[in-house]
């Protein structure tokens, strides 16, 4: 509780206790009045006096003025006619404890909210020469200097590991509670929290570049992109008061009018002048404008929590609606790196056919050779490798151990006249001949991602009707994930303006509905966004993806797609719980108010009981781990 | 131009009220208030002064919501 809060709240006791006392005394007449007066002016005054201010600049809806007609209004029909104060004191004691209540739970929400995100990191530690430790505002780390870190404390700047061994807490960045271990040459980025041993960094980007001050700087901003129903709320509201307290006055004069001069009986003043009151009483529109954005900044801080970056209200308002999710496949439902998937020898076993495929990769580049020597990683023994030599476009030739090997596609069999066989599986076959012999072929492909079939399942399950994927790769390819993953629709061997040809086509294509894009931010930049949602996965760190995508993932786990839907549907469920609840105790008060079966003690609560609701219901969007 | 300043004001509707203030202001091409952040996105006209504008702001602000601050 801060210092006016406090100040609040003592108030607001002193007039409630002082209430209570008063309900005990025996007073009538104008003693009576004085007495209520106190704790009246006590918890309204500041009212009042800005109720005189908004009348000064002309702001004639101001709530403050609202609630001091309502209540000296209340207190006029007291003197002139009931004798009780007790409801004049209360509206404003009530809508003090609304405003107090606001006060502290948005405060409160606030402030868990960037707790969630207290990844900024305080001070980065620069090592003097004699060995001593100078703690140093991270701004004035330049980069390539080297810092240090210490067991328990944040990473101030991006950098790779350059001494030491450690593992990292990285759930402030990818929602991920199973520590990483780096070792000296692994990336490390700002955010993450060194656990366990002491390293040294060298930097390689700024602070204000590095990723935590970007996510921070992103987590901050979203709620400023307002979403429509943010929008239609404050359009609301700026009707809502205005017409309210119209309503109020025409309640107030027509019937009596009517009374006077069409029925010709005599007017009760008072009854008409009561049921006005009340109205202004509601005319407050704060538990919309209040548990809206609320509802929108838990959701965000929440799916910030669970590694969801989402760049706007708005977008987290669109992804609710999302009924086609477009993938990219590599990086997204693939893993995006080549992996030998299997061996199939003919006439030598199976580890020596790898063995003998990987010597002659030995000095090669190439991605294949690359996974090829990552499938036999001790290639590097003593046997002899000589005369290797590069085939275009076919494969490679070498000498090992004396004998004559190839190794590469169908086309270099034909070549060098060895007979090959096909192979049933998908993916890129390797085939080695021995000294003019066919020795079997190896299998090289991307490898699906072990929780791409949950993600797809679950997006179904989540409200998504129509999955596609998009692919570079050849059609086997293509159709074999997609079979295996069970989407809907794939488009293969494209080139990355054609994925935003067919983007643009299922865009023009679709009824109705959000249509998401999913990729790696590798060169789909343009899709993500053109897309309705762009959502980049894996982007830590990649600056292009966070630049173009709507929504982050940071991890590379395409379950989290489901996810951020589930919690955009949360969210959007909370606001219009919020927007019905608040709207129809309202005006159902109004109706009530109006044909005189609703009092004050009505009004208060459809004035300060509906925005407690409703704020306590906006903080659930918060909670979002389960979903 | 693009500028951000940390704000205090106590109620949501009053936020929406220093936007739609704000951004009547001579000078601000467009004006974003977040209650929950308490942070106040200005973007100025081309050549205007941004200390002289945000005084404006400042005073129009206070003129629809006299419990509020603009810190710059």
């Amino acid at each position: 509780m801060n210092k006016k809060q406090k100040k609040m709240l003592l108030r607001i006791i002193i007039s409630a206790v002082l209430m209570v006392i008063l309900h005990f005394v025996k007073a009538e007449g104008w003693l009576k009045l004085a007495l209520y007066m106190i704790p009246y002016l006590i918890i309204g005054y500041d009212v009042l006096l800005k109720a005189f201010k908004g009348i000064r600049n002309g702001q004639p809806f101001d709530e403050c003025l609202l609630m001091t007609i309502a209540t000296i209004g209340a207190i006029v029909l007291g003197i002139t006619g009931s004798g009780d104060y007790v409801e004049a004191v209360a509206v404003m004691l009530f809508y003090q404890v609304g405003e107090w209540f606001q006060s502290y739970a948005v405060g409160k929400s606030r402030k868990n909210i960037s707790e969630l995100m207290d990844i900024r990191p305080d001070y980065a530690n620069i090592q003097n020469e004699d060995g001593t430790l100078e703690k140093v505002d991270p701004y004035d780390v330049e980069i390539g200097d080297i810092i240090v870190i210490q067991p328990g404390e944040k990473v101030p700047l991006d950098g790779t590991v350059e001494e030491g061994t450690t593992s990292v807490n990285t759930s402030a960045l990818t929602g991920e509670s199973v520590p990483r271990t780096l070792r000296p040459g692994d990336r490390i980025l700002s955010g993450f929290i060194n656990m366990t041993g002491v390293i040294k960094v060298r930097t390689e980007k700024e602070f204000d570049e590095s990723t935590a001050s970007k996510i921070l700087d992103l987590v901050e901003n979203a709620s400023s992109r307002k979403s429509r129903s943010e929008n239609f709320i404050s359009r609301f509201a700026r009707i809502y008061t205005p017409a309210v307290v119209i309503a109020a006055v025409l309640l107030a004069t027509l019937p009596l009018l009517y009374e006077l001069l069409i029925a010709k009986t005599s007017p009760d003043l008072g009854k008409w002048a009561y049921r006005a009151l009340n109205f202004l009483v509601v005319s407050c529109p704060c538990a919309l404008v209040i548990s809206i954005p609320l509802s929108f900044f838990a959701g965000l801080g929440g799916a910030s929590k669970s590694g969801i970056l989402i760049k706007g209200s708005n977008y987290l308002e669109q992804l609710a609606g999302t009924e086609t999710v477009v993938f990219d496949k590599t990086g997204t439902l693939t893993k995006g790196v080549f992996e030998v998937t299997a061996v199939h020898p003919d006439i030598i076993d199976g580890e020596e056919l790898l063995h003998m495929a990987a010597h002659v990769e030995r000095y090669s580049l190439h991605p294949i050779a690359v996974s090829l020597k990552k499938a036999y990683p001790n290639e590097h023994d003593d046997c002899e490798v000589s005369y290797a030599e590069e085939i275009t476009g076919q494969g490679m030739k070498a000498i090992v151990n004396g004998k004559e090997i190839y190794v590469g596609n169908s086309g270099l069999m034909d070549s060098i006249g060895v007979e090959w066989h096909p192979c049933h599986h998908q993916g890129t076959i390797i085939h080695v001949s021995m000294d003019g012999v066919y020795a079997g072929h190896i299998v090289i492909s991307d490898v699906i991602k072990e929780n791409a079939g949950e993600a797809l399942e679950s997006l179904k399950k989540s409200g998504v009707r129509k999955t596609v994927m998009l692919t570079g790769d050849n059609r086997n390819v293509a159709e074999a994930v997609s079979r295996e993953l069970k989407i809907d629709e794939f488009h293969s061997d494209l080139l990355p303006e054609d994925k935003v040809m067919r983007m643009e086509e299922i865009l023009e294509g679709k009824e109705k509905g959000i249509v998401a894009f999913v990729g790696d931010g590798i060169n789909d930049a343009p899709v993500l966004s053109r897309a309705d949602i762009g959502i980049a996965m894996g982007a830590m760190g990649s600056d292009a993806a966070i630049e173009a995508a709507d929504v982050v993932l940071m991890d590379d786990d395409p379950r989290k797609i489901s996810k951020a839907i589930r919690i955009s549907k949360k969210c959007l469920r909370i606001v219009y719980e919020n927007i019905w609840f608040a709207i129809g105790v309202k005006i159902l008060c109004l109706i009530l108010g109006a044909l005189g079966l609703a009092n004050m003690w009505m009004a208060i609560f459809a004035d300060v009981g509906v925005m407690v609701i409703a704020v306590l219901n906006a903080i659930r969007a918060l909670f979002v781990r389960d979903l | 131009m693009k500028r951000s300043y940390n704000i205090d004001v106590d109620c949501a509707n009053c936020a929406n009220k220093m936007e739609v203030a704000a951004k009547k202001t001579e000078g601000v091409k467009d004006a974003v208030v977040n209650f929950m952040t308490l942070k106040m996105k200005v973007e100025f006209e081309d050549g205007a002064d941004v200390e002289t504008v945000m005084k404006n702001v400042l005073a129009n602000c206070k003129k629809v919501e006299s419990d509020c601050e603009i810190f710059f």
